[in-house]
């Protein structure tokens, strides 16, 4: 019987994908089957639009022990005997419908994928999109997202360091919730998820297994959607008291030596844990669904095996090992059972019972078809390219102008937001959030310091995808740099509207380009990531928003950076740049024209070479000490970065360069690959030295001192006046 | 109590399911104090090996209900009160000291912070009452540096049981200014009277909002911690001297 549109468009499979699936089985599936395809098939899980463009990143170095895509997350070496492994994933469409569970659900997730491979997960991020916060609805939606990501990970027990969140009206009604975790692992304690050697035995730990999330891979998280509030029955509900448990029984399993592996169910729930252990092993499975703990009575197989409860986990066993593990999670008051077992013939067989209901080879299951669509250069570009900042304003608002970009909920403090988040529990955190550029954990038991730092910028990257995904990865990059560290790897979250949109899709395609390109300029690797495609509402796509985390090692804890000034005295210098000249060019992109102006025009660039030079610099200057304070350019512009680091250090400033051109392009212009550092009298013409021979432009910007931030001619306004305005704009704008 | 046999002060951390701070509290024992720890699993029920015990933060049992209430049933809740009974110091921070209320070990009860959010944050507390085992290596009105996490942190008692706290000195730390001012504006989570800590009556109980395993190391938070952990260790130092203990 030929299946309905309706039960394709339930499951988001397209008609000639149902045809394919025929073909593959030489037969009709039956609904289960269908289940199975339609999850592991889905935008999600099976990556079919972006695989394809995903290979053009680096994925292996020097210290890369497991590559990405071999694993959940790749594992790099910091040295001592530790890796760490990291990843940053989605959770946007649960939380445009439910954002405190989506939010709280998208931070159980991800450390369940940093647990599943061993790993003690050390450090939480997030990076968060809405509208403006005019509206009640994103109000709401930032409300709730918060709550959530409060709510589920401060009892968790691991710290939420950091984290970067922008408005801007593309994100309305489709906010971008996502969250990234760190994890460290001992050498020798990686566990893989595989399930390779026949006979050993699938367990299943956690949570009772619900109707919670059916369809929301395939359903929610793979298309469009206009009527959200009918989608909040495929939205999970958190347990964060059991993720915990699960935690630290998981860690014990996995250090007991019974466990060939390990793999959490996310998206697409049993189905995806099992089959894709299986497949990464050329294996097979054999499932008995009822087996599998209920919450609740009269669930088919179907449900079961796409249910996405949450805080659950799949071991598998080594064969006879199985009554130490139940025991090892009676323990901990959690049940673990046997659902099934590993078999060598590469297929999936689900059974109710004795009575089989499924029966799928897994290669052709696991392997979703992937699209190349035509991509076509937005119309909009050339417009946006050709428009011209509007006159400079009379500087003698200068002040003024600064103070309400400060303000801007963009650029205030987001200590409203972080104050609600543990940021400080396995006191580890050296550099807290508002402090720097990036957290700063130190690694007990050695010397060395971990910073970490997730950015992105939308508007950027709308406006140009290929720099602005290179800037994407430069930023995050910088951002740690700034911290003293040396840049190790990344993960990225690519956040993009509808890929069957040509636009769209040039956008991901010139995106994951750029990113590539500016990775491979910094010698650096994308060990995990993650998809989020159809991020739309009223047919208007996000702006393409890559978002990268960065994770960086310092040999010296001590020697961490923060971006606040040390001293009085002290010289202010600026990196990248020679001269304090302004251009139209400066302003594309810019918060300056997008918050003062509601102007999103120009068209943004790096010079990537520059930029690694950049960040070699600042990283060897801080090595040697020669730093006092280091801190990116970045939304704002240099004024705005000037005064983010006298406020931090409680020290004025005054400007010696001189300015010329665009005064407002000089002072608030988004120009890229830019640091402002603060040195020692003495020590600032050797920094200037090093910054010339490596081919670095630099200059001196002025001297830190008295208790009023100072351009001549331009702004003079006293640091208690401009701790106003940014200490309190994001509460302000959120109670207008 | 058990007896100091080769120099170091045992420290018993309890873990419920739940808790977070054991590894803090374990490290800020062992590590920063230079003293001895151990883990103490909830389904235990002798603690008689330790001369102090301590209820790390987190939330125990998912704080399901009220924070603390389904971990005052625990069997190591049992000990902990025959552990107090006998004069054994007792430490509860942060979810800790929800339990030791819960428990009735301590007067009052921890409320929903006052503007209904979580906070972690730095805070300055003062000290109301130097003296053993707790706050001997502070001075009176001191001002210690120490952050909190909590989003159940609003100290609650009624006015005659306020007034007894008061009365017998048990109120230890109050939030403050940094320069040692009680306002309204250094509270927190709307604690009355800027409570951050008291101890019982016989004064070997302590229960505190704030987390001082956090304050000591100047990397990581400072040092202040220390202060209370000291106090604490000299304490078990002086009674294993004493000579009739």
């Amino acid at each position: 019987m030929p299946v309905s549109q309706e039960t394709l468009d339930q499951i988001a499979l397209t008609r000639a994908e149902y045809d394919m699936i025929v073909e593959k089985l030489e037969r009709e599936p039956n609904t289960v089957e269908l289940g199975l395809f339609g999850a592991l098939w889905s935008e999600h899980c099976g990556y079919k639009h972006s695989r394809p463009l995903l290979r053009s990143f680096p994925t292996t170095g020097a210290s890369v022990q497991v590559a990405a895509g071999q694993e959940n997350a790749g594992v790099v070496d910091i040295g001592d005997g530790l890796s760490v492994v990291f990843k940053i994933e989605s959770h946007n469409h649960p939380s445009a419908v439910e954002p405190y569970q989506g939010a709280a659900t998208g931070v159980g997730g991800i450390i369940r994928d940093i647990l599943a491979m061993g790993a003690r997960p050390i450090a939480l991020l997030n990076s968060l999109r809405f509208g403006p916060l005019s509206e009640p609805r994103n109000k709401f939606l930032f409300q709730g997202v918060v709550s959530g990501i409060s709510g589920y990970g401060n009892c968790v027990g691991i710290p939420d360091v950091g984290g970067e969140i922008q408005f801007a009206p593309a994100y309305s009604g489709n906010p971008l919730v996502n969250a990234m975790c760190v994890g460290l692992l001992p050498q020798g304690a990686l566990v893989r998820s595989r399930a390779s050697t026949p006979g050993n035995t699938l367990m299943l730990v956690g949570s009772g297994t619900g109707r919670d999330g059916i369809h929301g891979a395939s359903g929610l998280a793979s298309r469009s959607f206009e009527e959200e509030r009918e989608m909040r029955p495929t939205v999970q509900v958190g347990d964060p008291f059991l993720e915990k448990v699960l935690i630290e029984a998981c860690l014990e399993a996995a250090r007991s030596g019974h466990l060939e592996g390990m793999q959490d169910l996310g998206a697409a729930g049993l189905t995806s844990a099992a089959m894709e252990s299986a497949q990464r092993s050329g294996s097979g499975v054999r499932i008995d669904v009822s087996r599998v703990p209920r919450r609740e009575p009269g669930m088919s197989p179907y449900e079961v095996m796409l249910s996405e409860s949450q805080e659950r986990m799949l071991l598998i066993v080594k064969q006879g090992h199985e009554e130490e593990i139940r025991e090892l999670f009676e323990k901990w008051d959690l049940r673990a059972v046997a659902i099934g077992t590993v078999t060598g013939d590469g297929v999936g067989r689900i059974l109710d019972g004795d009575e089989p209901v499924a029966e799928v080879r897994i290669d052709t299951l696991v392997e979703a078809p992937t699209y190349r669509p035509p991509a076509q250069r937005p119309s909009y570009l050339a417009r946006l390219h050709a428009a011209v900042p509007p006159t400079p304003p009379p500087d003698r608002i200068g002040g003024s102008l600064l103070k309400r970009l400060l303000a801007s909920p963009n650029i205030a403090s987001k200590r409203m937001v972080y104050r609600q988040y543990d940021h400080e529990v396995q006191t580890n955190t050296v550099v807290k959030p508002g402090q720097g550029d990036a957290a700063v954990l130190r690694l007990r038991g050695t010397k060395k310091g971990l910073a970490v730092a997730v950015d992105g910028n939308g508007r950027h990257v709308h406006l140009e995808p290929y720099a602005g995904g290179a800037m994407a990865v430069a930023e995050a990059c910088r951002n740690v740099v700034c911290a003293g560290a040396t840049p190790v790897a990344v993960t990225d979250c690519l956040n993009f509207g509808n890929p069957r949109k040509p636009e769209v899709y040039y956008q991901l395609q010139q995106a994951i380009e750029g990113m590539a390109a500016m990775c491979r300029a910094l010698g650096i690797p994308v060990v995990s990531g993650n998809v989020s495609l159809y991020n739309e509402s009223q047919g208007k796509a996000i702006y393409p928003t890559p978002i990268v985390g960065a994770v960086g090692v310092l040999q010296q804890a001590e020697q961490r950076l923060t971006a606040g000034f040390a001293a009085e005295g002290d010289v202010v210098l600026l990196l990248g740049a020679a001269a304090l000249r302004g251009e139209d060019a400066d302003l594309s992109g810019s918060e300056f024209l997008a918050h003062l102006h509601n102007q999103v025009i120009g068209r943004p660039s790096i010079d990537m070479e520059a930029e690694a030079r950049l960040q070699r610099l600042v990283t060897g200057l801080a090595q040697d000490g020669l730093l006092r304070s280091a801190h990116d350019c970045s939304d704002g512009g240099l004024a705005v970065a000037i005064v983010e680091c006298s406020m931090l250090g409680n020290v004025g400033f005054t400007a010696e360069a001189s300015l010329s051109g665009r005064w407002d392009a000089a002072l608030f212009g988004e120009r890229p690959s830019r640091v402002v550092v603060s040195a020692s009298p003495e020590r600032a013409a050797e920094v200037l030295r090093r910054a010339h021979d490596a081919g670095v432009p630099a200059l001196r910007l002025g001297v830190t001192g008295g208790a009023n931030v100072r351009f001549p001619g331009l702004i003079d306004e006293p640091i208690a006046s401009l701790v106003d305005a940014y200490d309190n704009g994001l509460e302000r704008a959120l109670n207008a | 109590m058990a007896t100091i046999t080769d120099n170091k002060a045992r420290f018993g951390i309890l873990v419920f399911p739940g808790t977070w701070s054991d590894g803090d509290c374990h490290s800020a024992v062992r590590d920063a104090l230079g003293e001895d720890a151990a883990f103490v699993f909830h389904k235990e029920t002798d603690l008689s090996r330790f001369d102090c015990v301590v209820l790390p933060g987190g939330f125990s049992y998912g704080d399901y209900l009220r924070p603390g209430a389904i971990a005052r049933f625990s069997p190591v809740m049992q000990a902990v009160s025959r552990f107090a009974e006998q004069g054994g110091l007792v430490i509860g921070i942060c979810n800790g000291f929800q339990i030791l209320c819960e428990s009735g070990l301590l007067p009052g009860a921890l409320m929903r912070n006052n503007h209904l959010e979580f906070r972690c944050q730095q805070t300055y507390l003062r000290v109301e009452q130097a003296k053993a085992p707790f706050t001997s290596r502070a001075a009176a009105g001191q001002v210690l540096a120490i952050p909190i996490s909590h989003g159940d942190g609003n100290y609650y008692a009624d006015d005659a049981t306020l007034a007894r706290l008061e009365a017998n000195g048990q109120i230890l730390f109050r939030y403050a200014t940094a320069d040692g001012q009680v306002t309204p504006e250094a509270n927190p989570n709307g604690s009355r009277g800027n409570i951050a800590g008291i101890v019982n009556e016989r004064g070997n109980v302590l229960g505190m909002m704030p987390h001082p395993e956090r304050a000591v190391e100047a990397l990581v938070g400072g040092t202040d911690g220390l202060v209370i952990f000291r106090s604490i260790a000299d304490a078990i130092r002086s009674r294993a001297a004493a000579p009739h203990h």
